[in-house]
């Protein structure tokens, strides 16, 4: 390979004293003729010298550098990582939509109203439940948003004495979070060797404290909780509710009705399911759906349509507001885009492609790469390795070598519960031969830790940046250069 | 100086030694080197009262969090300070300079309940 001698520096690295981009006129006036002293920098402040070239040049190798959905295989479970139609994002920033002021009068707003209105009827028809708020900005903000509904809910039903969440070990990571951060003591669960809920532990963590029970379905082990009805109507009898977090509804979507299984609350990812782009940092968006007796709960304003109007409704027995205005609207008008283009055939073999997706993975890589329950799997496939009998390669190293064949690595070490966790989500939108070209370069490593381990070990070898130490940048951090 | 010959300890790989009332714990040498480098180790704070079993430190490594349990039950007495600037101590002393914290037993039949270092190895080997 040719060497590259353009150094791959930081931009204050490249700095050169006196070098500009745009020259201004000499200010008129000094900062001093306008700030009482005390707020005046000592020195100038430590900015980089660059001309305007330099700086162009800098930022768009960033960008080239930077690993994108739109370029390549991206198949990082949990996370649902898969096309968005382009159109969507003309769609959801035309003016109407991105210029309407935020206090403008309902009057004026009708369009927008009636676009979350007809999203929130077809989030209720997809899920089979009586209410749905589009406020939560985000998955974990709508979990936030269905236990302090829960909460709500045994308020006004003589539940102030129930104090636990009951969160399975296979559920998200953010559900014990958000439990603790709604004020609730959680109750940890171990998952049975199928990978599913323990009902005998379930069954003992049930009593009259407990408050709600989250389920994540399909779990994080990609597995669906086969017995659910039978697990909603455990949590029904204490009196319970039964929350769902539904960001991986990809592979139910059009498949299955969450109320149809018993569930009270659930959330939804607009940003992983429903068209809108994900792990851009944002915006998202997860809204919450609720049954009938739940519903009256959910955070207002709800959109209504009375009359001929659509009206933001105020009601009564709301747990309050989760947020300013009206949640993420861009991203909400991605969604009803979604929902509009695909009728309900489709919807199902969205779900059904996402499903075939990840077993034809699991089920090629078979041999080399196991699944940790060896069973058939919905979106996404949990593998895992035992170092010993890879000549000390770890899951790690494994991601880092897939870096040099051009694939993003999968989700790792996640879920806790499998050791050496290798999670895969292909998703529907990938095509045979791009799995094709993932599995052949998987196998490929296999290859490689049986007859030269020390080049996965050592791995990337080919990206701008070799291995990072990532012990030394945890115990003592460089946060600045 | 907690030599593990002289430990007791809990199936979820926490030692625990007696200095009369108090309990000095830690985790065992097995467990540092399957959590691995440890990067942050968050210690509770000293006067809250742990139940036996009850979650009550949460060791970081660059690939996940555990949390660690109280082996007895009773108030924390001192935890050790050291640990903010050197959390790799668990790593290269887990028996001596890499304790967690010391719990003033309430209850001291708890570390009867304990394992013997020859009953924790047993466990490793299932």
């Amino acid at each position: 390979m040719q060497e590259i001698l353009i150094k791959n520096e930081l931009s204050i690295e490249k700095s050169r004293p006196g070098r500009r981009g745009v020259r201004y006129a000499k200010a008129q006036k000094k900062a001093s003729d306008y700030l009482p002293a005390g707020y005046l920098r000592q020195e100038n402040p430590r900015l980089p010298e660059l001309s305007e070239f330099d700086t162009v040049r800098h930022f768009t190798r960033l960008s080239q550098q930077n690993y994108c959905l739109d370029g390549q295989f991206y198949p990082l479970g949990s996370c649902t990582m898969k096309y968005n139609p382009k159109a969507y994002d003309t769609l959801s920033v035309l003016e109407p939509f991105a210029k309407a002021h935020p206090f403008a009068p309902e009057s004026a707003v009708q369009g927008t109203l009636e676009i979350l209105y007809n999203l929130q009827e077809l989030l209720k028809k997809i899920t089979g439940l009586a209410a749905f708020t589009l406020q939560p900005a985000a998955g974990a903000h709508g979990e936030l948003t269905g236990i302090l509904t829960a909460r709500a809910y045994h308020d006004a039903h003589n539940g102030a004495n129930r104090t636990e969440v009951i969160v399975p070990d296979t559920a998200h990571g953010t559900n014990p979070a958000t439990a603790n951060m709604a004020g609730y003591t959680v109750v940890n669960i171990k998952s049975a060797p199928n990978g599913c809920v323990d009902k005998e532990a379930l069954k003992a963590a049930l009593t009259d404290k407990t408050a709600v029970v989250m389920l994540t379905v399909p779990n994080t082990v990609g597995l669906f909780e086969t017995d659910i009805r039978e697990i909603a109507e455990m949590v029904h009898k204490v009196g319970a509710l039964l929350y769902m977090d539904g960001a991986n509804f990809n592979a139910l979507i059009g498949l299955a009705k969450p109320a149809d299984f018993g569930v009270d609350i659930m959330h939804l990812n607009l940003h992983k399911t429903f068209g809108a782009p994900h792990g851009g940092g944002g915006p998202g968006s997860g809204p919450v759906g609720a049954a009938e007796h739940v519903a009256p709960y959910l955070p207002q304003p709800l959109v209504t349509f009375e009359n001929g109007h659509y009206t933001l409704a105020q009601r009564p027995e709301s747990m309050g507001k989760m947020k300013a205005f009206y949640g993420n609207i861009a991203v909400c008008i991605r969604g009803y885009c979604y929902l509009r283009q695909f009728d309900a055939t489709t919807l199902k073999e969205i779900a059904e492609n996402a499903i075939l997706n990840a077993n034809y993975v699991r089920a090629r890589l078979k041999g080399k790469f196991n699944a940790f329950f060896d069973r058939n799997c919905m979106h996404e496939c949990v593998l895992t390795i035992d170092p010993h009998s890879m000549n000390g390669v770890h899951t790690s190293d494994i991601a880092k070598r897939l870096l040099d064949y051009g694939f993003y690595a999968p989700t790792i070490y996640f879920p806790l519960i499998v050791p050496e966790a290798i999670m895969v989500e292909p998703t529907e939108t990938e095509s045979k031969e791009m799995l094709d070209a993932f599995i052949s370069a998987m196998e490929r490593i296999y290859e490689e830790v049986c007859t030269d381990a020390q080049v996965v070990k050592e791995a990337p070898h080919t990206q701008p940046v070799r291995r990072i130490d990532e012990v030394s940048a945890a115990r003592q951090p460089n946060l600045r250069w | 100086m907690y030599n593990q010959e002289n430990c007791r300890f809990a199936k979820t790989h926490e030692w625990a030694f007696v200095e009369g009332d108090v309990a000095v714990v830690g985790i065992s040498d097995h467990a540092q080197e399957e959590i691995s480098d440890i990067v942050f180790v968050d210690l509770p704070k000293v006067g809250r009262t742990v139940k036996v079993g009850e979650n009550c430190c949460v060791i970081e490594s660059v690939k996940s969090a555990s949390e660690i349990y109280a082996p007895v039950s009773g108030e924390i007495v001192a935890v050790n300070e050291a640990l903010a600037a050197d959390p790799a101590l668990v790593n290269r002393e887990p028996h001596a300079g890499g304790w967690l914290l010391k719990i003033k037993m309430t209850h001291p039949e708890d570390f009867n309940a304990l394992l013997d270092f020859e009953g924790y190895k047993a466990t490793l080997q299932k």
